[in-house]
Order: structure tokens, then C-alpha cells, then sequence
């Protein structure tokens, strides 16, 4: 067995290169979503209008994409400035969930509370139990040198646990009739709302900011430099006395606090409590917009978008057409599985083998 | 010596063993070998003489089936042949001996080499030892890979090539990891494999050795085969002619004017190195001055790597080892390579893309690399016009060819990569300069402009240190000459007691018999 | 039944899919290839063997679908980054996701669903035995097959060519195609063969040790089997080790409630997370040792030559 192709790796890039694999990969999970939805009965122009049209058709819709694209933006843009780095936090999820819980502390505790800063005290404390969490790993990775994938992984399933343990005991709502969540948040711990009847928050204006920084961050800082250096060359980070340990922390760090914040917009947005759910799997879908965005943080913007339209999409279809939300992890691993493997025409020059001529000959 | 003649005698065959014509391969723009002709007789020592990037490698990997040909044909006992992967080439009879070993570190010497045959490892022992025999290259085979000496580690080699009774036998440079004392051995088991009727073809750039040795030499220069000739007939100086163009330059050279105080000292350094299959460090003492280049010879694997990474502060000391290691006499073995650069000291590591530069960034971005502390960096963001502009005399002072500052690392040579890096280091003004395999894989040219600077900079007062495994280069650059041998440095030479049977001596281990180890080399100087 | 009875019984009913997994990821990685789709591959196998037993009655062929279907997604994962060159560790998450996407949709009709035990093959003689026979030797026939395949797999890479020829690949696949192996062939029947015990053993836990879908069910074991081979440091003797202990872990509720400790259930299941956690950070202390077992191209791309 051979690669059918030979490959070159690319020394300058067009660039539109950039966009090439995006488009391939949002076109096949479109295709994708489309043949899914006629294999479970829905015919393909419902299926078409379900999955892109619907979710950007109503007010009330655009600004569910808008609200699902907040924490995902705010994690992949955490996550990216990690990846670049060759960091893999897999761990969002986990931290997200430490977030929403130290998010939820203040108002759990001041539950009548009329403290305008309320919203501020829970941000904090929500970054700063994601960052905690991530630093569990990051301490491990760089004292032990555990593997990092592996240790966010796990701190993700004990997240999860710790979530259950706290609302089903120390804080559950002592009136809500022993259901696992927390007592409804007082007012000034909810994010306002941006327009009528949306549900979308004033969290958008967070993570577009984040957006901001980020790019500053990765494009014009020595510290987003080094960052860099040390995920594309770590031989030539280790040379130049980039510290590998001063990357690991920052990386986990900064993904851990942004994924923290994610989950204080979630208790303080569209549940208004901590309960047992309090992600769809934000941290993870945030995992492939950021390799979506090409781990840049405008490319992010649009990936996140997309992907907000994927959960909107699917749920629409699972409301109206009975489509299985497991829809929406297919998708999402399409959308991931193809954006790689469109990578190899970004970053190879790839020619067929005149092959079938040569081994006729002998 | 068999000539020629006599090998064609000896096997009465009139039909060339292999043959190439027209053979054309290109990557990308860059075209490595263009319409190469060969011819090779049955039991011939046939030389490929040509020098870094002539495209000597690329031919033999396609006669050997690692890559195949984009035009041209091959031919083998007069037949054409389309050579599809390595396993096909041995099939047919052709074995190879690489440069950078194709063994496999964590297996034995038997495992490896019954991977390329189809007998078990524990049945090829005896025949490893038969073969060690006959052909002089003792090997014990139940010794794991990673435990063997370079020259060690060529023998397997050679041994699973005759394993599996090669007709030609490519050997791609394989002077380059011995001793001077390992390469006659090495020559005698080349003729006796020619005189038992197996071609040899003979990788090299250095002439003595095809002038000894070789029946027919095929000189190559940027892709093409310029000339076929009898090298015992042509002299060193017609050989280079023909291989470059010109004859080598020789850098000019005034003897030094060394300071009293060193710069750079290492004082009875030890080190276990984190890679378990790395080279123990033990008792290494060695002081550079200013406007002196001490050169720091020994067959590669000797420790090089670690002693580089050690100097560079790539490798840190425990803080209790800090005066092990002393710039202009303060200790900094627990130093980061970023606190040995601002107290000083540059380096050029022996890997360019990936280590010292980084290939996926613009040139401009490689010279933040180590010239961030030079104005580069405002209130944390990077100010890229100064960068740029470090850049942009890096390239003009150097001579760099590239198409300006944003072009990537990986789209210039190794030469002029290798020149920018020079010139990036030299500009950052250091003290001392440690520069490990400064040449290494750059064309004569570059080589020579590279090598002239050293000496220029050294003039200046810099205290340079040079880790290199070409003797020739060393003669060339070195003031002083110190050998690496297992992990051990032996006791400083002068230029002018230093000769090649000395050094040859120290590089096999001789000088630590010697009652004169214990002699500090500042001492000695 | 007696309670130690019933927790080596247990032990091994939870041990025994983390080890068939765990030997396929290690033939996989001694090739040079780390496959982190474990967990996906897992869910999705145990999927299709639920539905196969439900439809069939046969566990036997329900533990086969279960493979063949883990190893149909092993080959995206096989294709993605031996043809497409992806990165091994995005490629993984991505194929993770996929898996886990399939699983919970063609489960969906099956939530919750029971299906009957796999009838038990009691080793004569051995099961007899007061207290351990019971608990060691009365269990279904694959139980037992599984060890011997670790056996197999011990004997292979330890003596036989093909052991030899995939640790060749996975420390250097250029010197690996120098001598004349062909390495993506190589790889990808690693990554298939690995897929295909990763099925078992993903099909192992929704019709033999729990005989019930529920979507999720996995619960993080697919990353335990990735854990377990590290920390059994490439070695097939030490992956049964760790696979046997972790066993011990994942019943911790049922140990701890044996001995009459009283603990929030969620800190008991969270046991097998900070074992995985506390074992990575122990046995990763020594790079030396890791640099020593470690196949050394393992996640490196490999373009092959031209």
C-alpha cells in the first residue's frame, strides 16, 4: 500500500488557502446533514429548510444561533491560543461545569441579593473556578508530565460528578420539592437579554470582546509569539529559552477561564439556575470550531456561527420532525473528520502518482 | 588494488550492471537530478563524487527504489527495470548503506537485521558473526542498537546488506561517521566485496578517499553528471574543478591574539542525559579566551549533542552545578538559553529548520527568535518593523539569496538558512559564540563564506566554540583543537602540534590512556 | 452469593472490556499511531451489538457486529491520518465524536431496552472451588478468551516477525520503508485490528456485563483504555495488570458499600477518573522511562517518501 498521491509540504500558501478546507468541510456536513435527514424519513427540502434556513429565519431563532454561538466562541477562542501552542485541552467541558458552579455560588448563597455588582462577583468567580479546574492539569503536565488529553478528560466525568453531587445535596433549592437544581437566581444575577423576545445576552458582547483580544493576543504580542513558536517548533522554543512550563500553565489557564465564563452565561443566561445539565456539549462542539476557525480568531467567529446554526438546526428538527438529537453529534464529527482531512490540500502540494503505467511495465 | 580492467576480467561480463539514462527528478521548482547517466561494470568500485545538494543522495534512493524517477530509464543486467520500493531493489540485488542509519535503535542487531531477511533473529546469529569474519567487521549480535558506536552501527549495516549476497552495494558517504583509523578497515572490505565481484557504488565528497579507492568516479554537480573519469588519474585540485567548478577556497587566517581571561569555561562538567539512549558526559574541562575558536573534533555520537545542549542552556544544570559552566566568570549552568543570551553567549545549533530557525515563519519572524531583547518588543506586542529591519541586514551582511524578510525559513536553502542564522547570532554582538556542525550539509561556497566570517569574528575578540565532526573544517577554523570521545574531552592541542594521525588517535580514545589527562587545558594552551 | 464472590466476579465482568480495548490501542499505538477515537468506537459497537442481540438472540454475534462496526470507524480514523495526514490527536477527538453521534442515533429506539445475560460456561473443575470458582470461573466464554488473546499478543511482540516488524514501523517508519516494509499497510491493519477489539470490548459492556442501552453508557471508559496504555508503558503484561485493577476501581461503589462505608455516590464513581488521573501523573514522572517504552514515532505524521 502506498498514498495514492505523492505530497510536498507547501512552502508559500495562496491566500485563499485558508479558506479552502472551511468550505470543504461546512459543504460535505451540509451534504451530510441532508442525506441524515432523508435516511430518517424527512424529505430533503424540510430537511434543507430545518437544518440552515429555519434557524436564521425568525427573530426569535437568530437569536438562539446567536446565544449558542456566545460560549462557543468564548471557548474555541480560550482553546485556540492552546491548540497553536500544541496544548490539547480537551477539558472545556469540565471547566465549563466548574464555572457555572462557581458562578452560581453568590447567588446560590445572596439568593435575594440586590447588589448590582452581582453579575461581576459571579464572572469572576465563575473564570476563576475554570481556571482552577484547568490548572489541576496543568500543574500535573508540567510536575509530572501527564499527558494533558488525558487528565481534562478525566477532570471532565469528575466535573460532571461534582455537578450532580452539589445540586442533588449542599445546593439544591431547599423549597424545590428535592429536585436536583439550585433555587431560581435573583434578578441582578441575570445577564440582560439584547433584543424583544430573544433569548440571547448581553454575554455576546463578552465573547465578540474576548474575539478582540484574542487576535491582539495571537497576532501581535511576544507572548502569543512564543506561544506559537513553541506548537510549531518546540525544538527551536527550547533553543530561543521559551519556557515550556510558562507556555503549559498559560494555554490551560487561559482556555480554563474562558470556558469557566462560558459557564457562569449559562446559569446566569438561558437557565437561571444550576442544575444538572448545564452544557449541550459546548466544550467539546467548541474543540471543532476551534480547528473550524483554523485556530485563527476571526476564522473562529464564522466557525462558531456555524456551528450555533448546527444546534439550532437540529433542534428545530427534533422539535418539528421527531430527528434524533444525536443528529447533531454526527454533524458535528463530520464537520471535524472532513475540515482535517481538507487540511492536506491546504498544507500539501498533492500529486495523483502516474502509478498504474509504471507497475504495468514490470 | 584490482583495476578496472581486471574486475571486467575477472567476471567476463562485457554488459554494464546497472545502467541510468535520462534519469530526471524534481520537487516542486526545484529540480535534483536532471538527465543522469551511469554506467557501472560488474565488481567496479564506482565513486559518485559531487558536493552537498548535487543530488547525489536523491539518485541513489531512486536506484535503491525509496523514490522513483519523474523521466529516464534504469537498466539492470541490460534490461530495463522500474525499481517500485527497496524490497524490490534487494530482490533484484541491490543493497544499500545508508548515511543516517535506517536501524532501529530499540531492537538487537540480530532483530534488525532479520527484518530484512526471512529468517528469525536467534538463526541469523551464527551468519552474522560467519560474515563479521570474512568480510573484518566484528559485531556482537544479541547487542541492542542503541548501545553500539557509529561504527558499530555501520557494520550492521553493511553485515544485512551482505546478508542478502548483494550484485551492487551503494554506500552514501560512509567515511563521514568513522575515524581515521576506521577508514582503511572499511576500504579493505570494499575490495574484497569488488574482488568477490559485487559493484560498490561510493557516495562521497571528500577526494583522497575516491583517489585510494575508487575505479571510476561520476562527478555531479547541481543535478547533472558533468564528467566520468579514472581518478587515480586526475589530481585533487582537477577533481574539485570538476566537482564545483573552481578549486575550494581556503579561508585567510592570521594567527590569533587571544585575551588572558576566558570567556566560555566548563570545569569538571558531569551529566546523565534525560534521553536514556544519550551520551554520559564525564570530567569535561575545557576555557575559550577571546579571539581564539576552539574546535571540539570526534566522530559524531560522542556526546556532541549533549555538550551543545549543555553550553546552549537548552539542557539547565541543578542550581548546585552552576559554576560548572562559566561565562566571563560567572556561573550560569542553571541558566536558560535566554539568560545565557543576554549575559553574552550565541549559539548555532547543528539543526537549522525546527531548531534554529523555524521553517513555517517568515525570516523576519525567525529573527525574533533570539533578537527579541534588541528593541523588538514594546509593552509586550511585537514591533515587526524592527524586526523586519534586523532581518533585512542579516540578509544584505550575510549574502543571504531569498526573496526578501517574509520569506519562510523552509523556502531557503540550507546554505543560506544557515547564513541567516550565522548572521542573526553575529549580529546579536555576543561574547562568546558556540557554533555546533557550522557547515554541515551547505554547498563549498556558503561553507567558505561561513567559515571566513568565523575567523573574522573571532578577530574581533569573540571567544568561538566549535563542535564539528569534519576534521578538514576544524584544521581550517580552529585555533585550538580538543577531542570528544564517549563523553570525555581530551587535553587542548595547538594548532601546530595537531595532526590527523594525533587527532585520529584522540578520536579513538587514545589520549585517555594517557598520563597527561588530568592536565587542565588551560594549562596546556 | 458471597460477597467477595461477587466482587471478583465484578471485577472481572468490568475488567475484561477495558483489557480487549486496551490490547487493541496498544497494538495500534506500537505501530506509531495514537488512536483517541477509542471511546466513540466503544459507544458505537456497543450500539450495534445491542441491536444485533436484540434482533438475533446471538451474543456471539453481537460481540462480531460490535467489532466489525468499531472497525468500519477505525478506517475513517485510519484514512483521515495515514492518507490525509491529519493530525493523530484532532483526528481522534473528531472520529470520537462521530462514533458517539452514531451510536446515540441508531440507539435512539433502544433507550433503556434489556436484553438477556450470555448464557455462562462455568470451567469445570475450577468453578467449583469455594468462593473464588464461583467468582472467577463462572462467566461467559469470551471472558476467557480475552486473557488468552493478551497471551497471544505477548508472545507476538515478543518473538514473532510480525511483532518485530509492527515495533520497526512505530519507532521509524523511514527507516521502517528504507528496508523495505510497507508502512501504511502496516498502520492501517493496526488501526483496523485495533478498532476491531476496541468493538468487543465496547459491545462487551451493553450485552454482557450490563445487558442494557443507554446512550452515554461508555462513561469515559474509552479514554481509561487510552489511559491503560500508558500507564502499562507499551507492555502487554502490564496492560492485564492495569486492566484488572481498573476493573477494581470501577466497582469501588459496590466494594466500598460491601464494607459498610457510607460516601455520596458520586465520589464513588468518580474513583476509576482519579485512579486514571493519579496513575498518569505517577507513571509519567520518569521521561526516561516513558522515552524508553514509548514507540517513538507515536502521533507523528508520516508523508512516506516520494
Amino acid at each position: 500500500m502506498r498514498l495514492p498521491w505523492t505530497v510536498e509540504a507547501r512552502a508559500q500558501r495562496s491566500p485563499f488557502a485558508p479558506l479552502v478546507a472551511p468550505l470543504a468541510a461546512v459543504t460535505a456536513t451540509i451534504l451530510a446533514g441532508l442525506l441524515l435527514f432523508t435516511l430518517l424519513g424527512v424529505p430533503v427540502t424540510t430537511a434543507f429548510y430545518q437544518l440552515l434556513v429555519a434557524p436564521v429565519s425568525t427573530t426569535f431563532n437568530i437569536g438562539e444561533v446567536l446565544l449558542k454561538a456566545t460560549p462557543l466562541l468564548l471557548i474555541a477562542q480560550g482553546l485556540a491560543i492552546g491548540f497553536r501552542a500544541k496544548i490539547w485541552n480537551i477539558g472545556a467541558e469540565g471547566q465549563l461545569i466548574l464555572g457555572a458552579i462557581g458562578g452560581s455560588l453568590l447567588p446560590i448563597w445572596f439568593n435575594d441579593s440586590q447588589n448590582p455588582m452581582m453579575l461581576v462577583g459571579m464572572a469572576l468567580a465563575g473564570s476563576c473556578f475554570g481556571m482552577g479546574w484547568a490548572a489541576i492539569a496543568a500543574w500535573l503536565r508540567s510536575r509530572f508530565n501527564a499527558n494533558e488529553i488525558l487528565v481534562t478528560l478525566m477532570l471532565n466525568s469528575i466535573a460532571l460528578q461534582l455537578l450532580y453531587y452539589l445540586v442533588a445535596g449542599p445546593l439544591r433549592d431547599p423549597f424545590g420539592f428535592n429536585f436536583p437544581q439550585s433555587a431560581l437566581f435573583p434578578d441582578v444575577a441575570m445577564l440582560p437579554t439584547l433584543f424583544g423576545g430573544a433569548r440571547v445576552n448581553a454575554g455576546l458582547f463578552v465573547a465578540l470582546a474576548a474575539t478582540v483580544a484574542a487576535w491582539f493576543f495571537v497576532e501581535r504580542s511576544m507572548t502569543g509569539y512564543r506561544l506559537q513558536v513553541g506548537g510549531v517548533a518546540p525544538e527551536a522554543a527550547r533553543y530561543a529559552g521559551f519556557s515550556e512550563k510558562r507556555a503549559i500553565w498559560l494555554s490551560l489557564l487561559i482556555g480554563g477561564a474562558a470556558a469557566g465564563l462560558a459557564g457562569v452565561f449559562e446559569v446566569a443566561g438561558p437557565l437561571g439556575q444550576l442544575q444538572r445539565v448545564v452544557s449541550p456539549g459546548y466544550g467539546f462542539a467548541a474543540i471543532i470550531v476551534a480547528f473550524l476557525g483554523g485556530l485563527n480568531p476571526i476564522g473562529i467567529l464564522f466557525a462558531a456561527l456555524f456551528m450555533a446554526v448546527i444546534y439550532v438546526g437540529g433542534d428545530i428538527a427534533q422539535a418539528s420532525a421527531g430527528v434524533p438529537y444525536a443528529v447533531i453529534g454526527i454533524l458535528q464529527g463530520v464537520l471535524l473528520v472532513t475540515y482535517i482531512a481538507a487540511r492536506l490540500f491546504v498544507d500539501y502540494r498533492v500529486r495523483w502518482r502516474r502509478s498504474a503505467a509504471r507497475v504495468a511495465a514490470h | 588494488m584490482i583495476t578496472r580492467e581486471a574486475a571486467t576480467a575477472t567476471t567476463g561480463a562485457q554488459v554494464p550492471l546497472l545502467e541510468l539514462a535520462g534519469v530526471t527528478k524534481s520537487f516542486g521548482p526545484t529540480v535534483a537530478n536532471e538527465d543522469v547517466a551511469l554506467s557501472i561494470m560488474p565488481g567496479e568500485i564506482h565513486a559518485i563524487l559531487g558536493e552537498n545538494g548535487a543530488g547525489k543522495s536523491t539518485l541513489m534512493k531512486m536506484i535503491y527504489g525509496v523514490m522513483a524517477p519523474d523521466a529516464g530509464r534504469i537498466r539492470w543486467h541490460g534490461e530495463d527495470v522500474t525499481i517500485s520500493d527497496p524490497a524490490h531493489a534487494r530482490r533484484l540485488g541491490i543493497g544499500m548503506v545508508f548515511q543516517h542509519f535506517s536501524l532501529f535503535e530499540t531492537l538487537t542487531v540480530a532483530e534488525n537485521i532479520s527484518l530484512s531477511t526471512d529468517q528469525s533473529a536467534a538463526r541469523l546469529s551464527p551468519r552474522i558473526a560467519e560474515i563479521g569474519d570474512r568480510f573484518g567487521l566484528p559485531l556482537d549480535p544479541a547487542a541492542l542498537v542503541h548501545s553500539l558506536s557509529v561504527g558499530q552501527r555501520q557494520r550492521a549495516e553493511i553485515i544485512r546488506c551482505l546478508l542478502q549476497e548483494p550484485r551492487l552495494i551503494i554506500m552514501d558517504e560512509p567515511t563521514s561517521v568513522l575515524p581515521p583509523s576506521g577508514i582503511e578497515p572499511l576500504f579493505e572490505t570494499i575490495r574484497r566485496l569488488a574482488a568477490g565481484g559485487c559493484s560498490v557504488l561510493f557516495i562521497s565528497h571528500k577526494l583522497e578517499e575516491i583517489r585510494s579507492l575508487c575505479h571510476r568516479a561520476t562527478i555531479m554537480r547541481a543535478g547533472k553528471v558533468v564528467g566520468s573519469v579514472d581518478p587515480a588519474a586526475e589530481t585533487k585540485d582537477s577533481l574539485a574543478r570538476l566537482m564545483i567548478g573552481r578549486s575550494i577556497p581556503q579561508p585567510t587566517r592570521t594567527p590569533a591574539r587571544p585575551g588572558k581571561d576566558a570567556a566560555l569555561e566548563l570545569r569538571g562538567l558531569d551529566h546523565v542525559p534525560d534521553d536514556p539512549f544519550g551520551t554520559h558526559l564525564q570530567g569535561m574541562d575545557l576555557s575559550v579566551r577571546p579571539g581564539e575558536i576552539l574546535g571540539i573534533a570526534g566522530v559524531s555520537g560522542n556526546g556532541q549533542r549533549e555538550l551543545a545542549a549543555l553550553l546552549s542552556g537548552e539542557t539547565a544544570l541543578p542550581r548546585g552545578d552552576r559554576d560548572r559552566i562559566r561565562l566571563d566568570g560567572s556561573g550560569c549552568g542553571d541558566a536558560d538559553p535566554g539568560q545565557r543570551r543576554r549575559m553574552g553567549m550565541a549559539f548555532v545549533p547543528e539543526e537549522r529548520n525546527g531548531r534554529g530557525a523555524v521553517p513555517e515563519m517568515s525570516l523576519t519572524l525567525n529573527a525574533l527568535l533570539t533578537a527579541h531583547g534588541r528593541g523588538m518588543v514594546r509593552r509586550g506586542m511585537v514591533a515587526h518593523q524592527s524586526a523586519r529591519d534586523f532581518a533585512e541586514s542579516c540578509i544584505a551582511e550575510m549574502g543571504v539569496r531569498c526573496a526578501g524578510p517574509q520569506s519562510e525559513a523552509r523556502s531557503l536553502s540550507g546554505g543560506n538558512l544557515q547564513k541567516f542564522i550565522m548572521g542573526r547570532e553575529i549580529r546579536l554582538a555576543p561574547k562568546v559564540l558556540i557554533a555546533s556542525q557550522p557547515t554541515w550539509g551547505v554547498d563549498v561556497g556558503a561553507a567558505a563564506a561561513i567559515r571566513q566570517q568565523l575567523i573574522a569574528l573571532r578577530d574581533t575578540g569573540v571567544a568561538i566554540l566549535i563542535i564539528s565532526d569534519e576534521l578538514e573544517e576544524l584544521f581550517e577554523l580552529a585555533d585550538r583543537l580538543q577531542v570528544l570521545f564517549r563523553g570525555r574531552l581530551s587535553p587542548s592541542l595547538d594548532r601546530a602540534e595537531a595532526d590527523t594521525a594525533l587527532i585520529g588517535d584522540y578520536m579513538t580514545g587514545g589520549f585517555l590512556t594517557e598520563p597527561a589527562v588530568a592536565t587542565p587545558p588551560a594549562a596546556a594552551a | 452469593m458471597d460477597s467477595l464472590t461477587f466482587l471478583l466476579s465484578g471485577t472481572i465482568l468490568a475488567a475484561t472490556p477495558l483489557l480487549i480495548a486496551a490490547l487493541g490501542e496498544l497494538i495500534v499505538e506500537k505501530s506509531g499511531v495514537l488512536n483517541l477515537s477509542v471511546e466513540g468506537m466503544m459507544a458505537l459497537a456497543a450500539a450495534t451489538g445491542f441491536i444485533v442481540v436484540s434482533a438475533t438472540g446471538s451474543h456471539w454475534l453481537a460481540l462480531f457486529a460490535g467489532g466489525i462496526a468499531a472497525m468500519l470507524l477505525s478506517a475513517v480514523f485510519a484514512v483521515v491520518v495515514l492518507f490525509a495526514l491529519g493530525n493523530q490527536v484532532a483526528s481522534g477527538i473528531a472520529v470520537g465524536i462521530l462514533g458517539l453521534g452514531l451510536a446515540g442515533l441508531i440507539g435512539t429506539p433502544y433507550e433503556g431496552m434489556t436484553v438477556a445475560p450470555m448464557a455462562r460456561a462455568p470451567v469445570p473443575l475450577l468453578s467449583d472451588i469455594p468462593v473464588l470458582g464461583p467468582g472467577l470461573f463462572n462467566h461467559p466464554l469470551i471472558v476467557y478468551l480475552v486473557p488468552l488473546v493478551a497471551v497471544l499478543l505477548w508472545w507476538m511482540f515478543r518473538t514473532a516477525k510480525l511483532g518485530l516488524v509492527i515495533r520497526a514501523v512505530g519507532e521509524s517508519p523511514e527507516s521502517a520503508h528504507a528496508v523495505g516494509y510497507n508502512v501504511l499497510a502496516v498502520r492501517f491493519a493496526a488501526v483496523l485490528v485495533g478498532g476491531f477489539m476496541a468493538g468487543v470490548g465496547g459491545a462487551f459492556i451493553s450485552v454482557v456485563s450490563s445487558t442494557l442501552w443507554s446512550d452515554g453508557m461508555i462513561a469515559g471508559r474509552g479514554w481509561i483504555v487510552i489511559a491503560l496504555v500508558v500507564f502499562a508503558m507499551w507492555r502487554v503484561e502490564r496492560v492485564v495488570l492495569g486492566a484488572y485493577l481498573f476493573g477494581m476501581f470501577a466497582i469501588a461503589e459496590l466494594l466500598v458499600q460491601s464494607m459498610g462505608i457510607s460516601a455520596p455516590s458520586q465520589l464513588l464513581t468518580s474513583v476509576p477518573y482519579i485512579a486514571t488521573i493519579v496513575a498518569i501523573a505517577l507513571l509519567s514522572r520518569d521521561g526516561r522511562r516513558i522515552r524508553l517504552n514509548a514507540p517513538v514515532s507515536l502521533g507523528r505524521v508520516y508523508a512516506g517518501t516520494h
